[in-house]
């Protein structure tokens, strides 16, 4: 739906339902902060700023909210080449299992993961984040 | 029977979908959007290993910042996006060909 649908809303939405989805796998994966997360930023950060974006690169006074795409026949066989690949590479490799046990309270060991073992990535994540939104309110200031 | 390989189906599917949008769609947005389900697909792999795999909370960690990357890419792409509208008043990315104005 999110990549065939015609009306760019409705792609939108329907990104919003597979994110909720995805959020639910994570639930199923032990992975509740991360399904947290998801849900807040995702669905609450970037679906709205796509959103916006669809609203402000489309006049308000044009019905036409739609848009085409191109080449789908051609598109179409490489994905399918690529995900029949992804399929019997998945089926094929040896993967190392570990019966993994069911951990009580991720968010303590999260916390204490990004303090310790993974704190220069997290502060250069946190850097990056300020780059960027300097970057992105810089972009789309008036130019006077 | 739920196990690794099911997740793992289920990111390839998602990371096929996303690419096939990258690849036909012409409106930005659009686009985004797939760079969005590639980027969830990513995210399902790294948990399902870190359940499955023994990748224990590591996992957790990097989806966590794959998730950062993802909203800084999505506030400057569409800053970038909306200054394409403002110059050209168009967002398909097959007639926005100019570099300059």
């Amino acid at each position: 739906m999110v990549v065939f649908s015609t009306n760019l809303i409705y792609s939108a939405v329907a990104l919003l339902f597979t994110l909720l989805g995805v959020a639910g796998l994570y639930v199923f994966l032990w992975a509740d902060f991360i399904a947290v997360t998801q849900i807040l930023i995702y669905v609450g950060g970037i679906l709205v700023i796509i959103i916006f974006g669809i609203m402000l690169t489309h006049r308000i006074t044009s019905v036409r909210l739609s848009h085409s795409s191109m080449q789908q026949g051609t598109g179409g066989a490489i994905v399918l080449v690529i995900f029949v690949g992804l399929t019997s590479m998945i089926f094929r490799a040896p993967w190392y299992r570990v019966a993994a046990v069911e951990p009580e309270e991720t968010v303590r060991q999260i916390g204490r993961l990004l303090m310790i073992d993974y704190l220069l990535p997290f502060e250069v994540a946190s850097v990056l984040l300020l780059a960027a939104l300097m970057g992105a309110a810089l972009l789309s200031r008036k130019v006077d | 029977m739920v196990d690794l390989n099911s997740y793992l189906i289920i990111g390839a599917v998602l990371f096929s979908l996303g690419l096939f949008g990258v690849i036909t769609r012409r409106n930005g947005v659009a686009v985004l959007m797939g760079v969005e389900l590639i980027l969830n697909a990513a995210n399902v792999n790294f948990v399902a290993f870190s359940r499955f795999g023994g990748m224990d909370l590591s996992g957790h960690v990097f989806s966590l910042f794959v998730i950062i990357l993802a909203a800084a890419e999505a506030a400057v792409a569409l800053a970038i996006i909306l200054n394409i509208f403002n110059n050209m008043g168009t967002i398909n990315i097959d007639e926005a060909d100019q570099l300059r104005q």
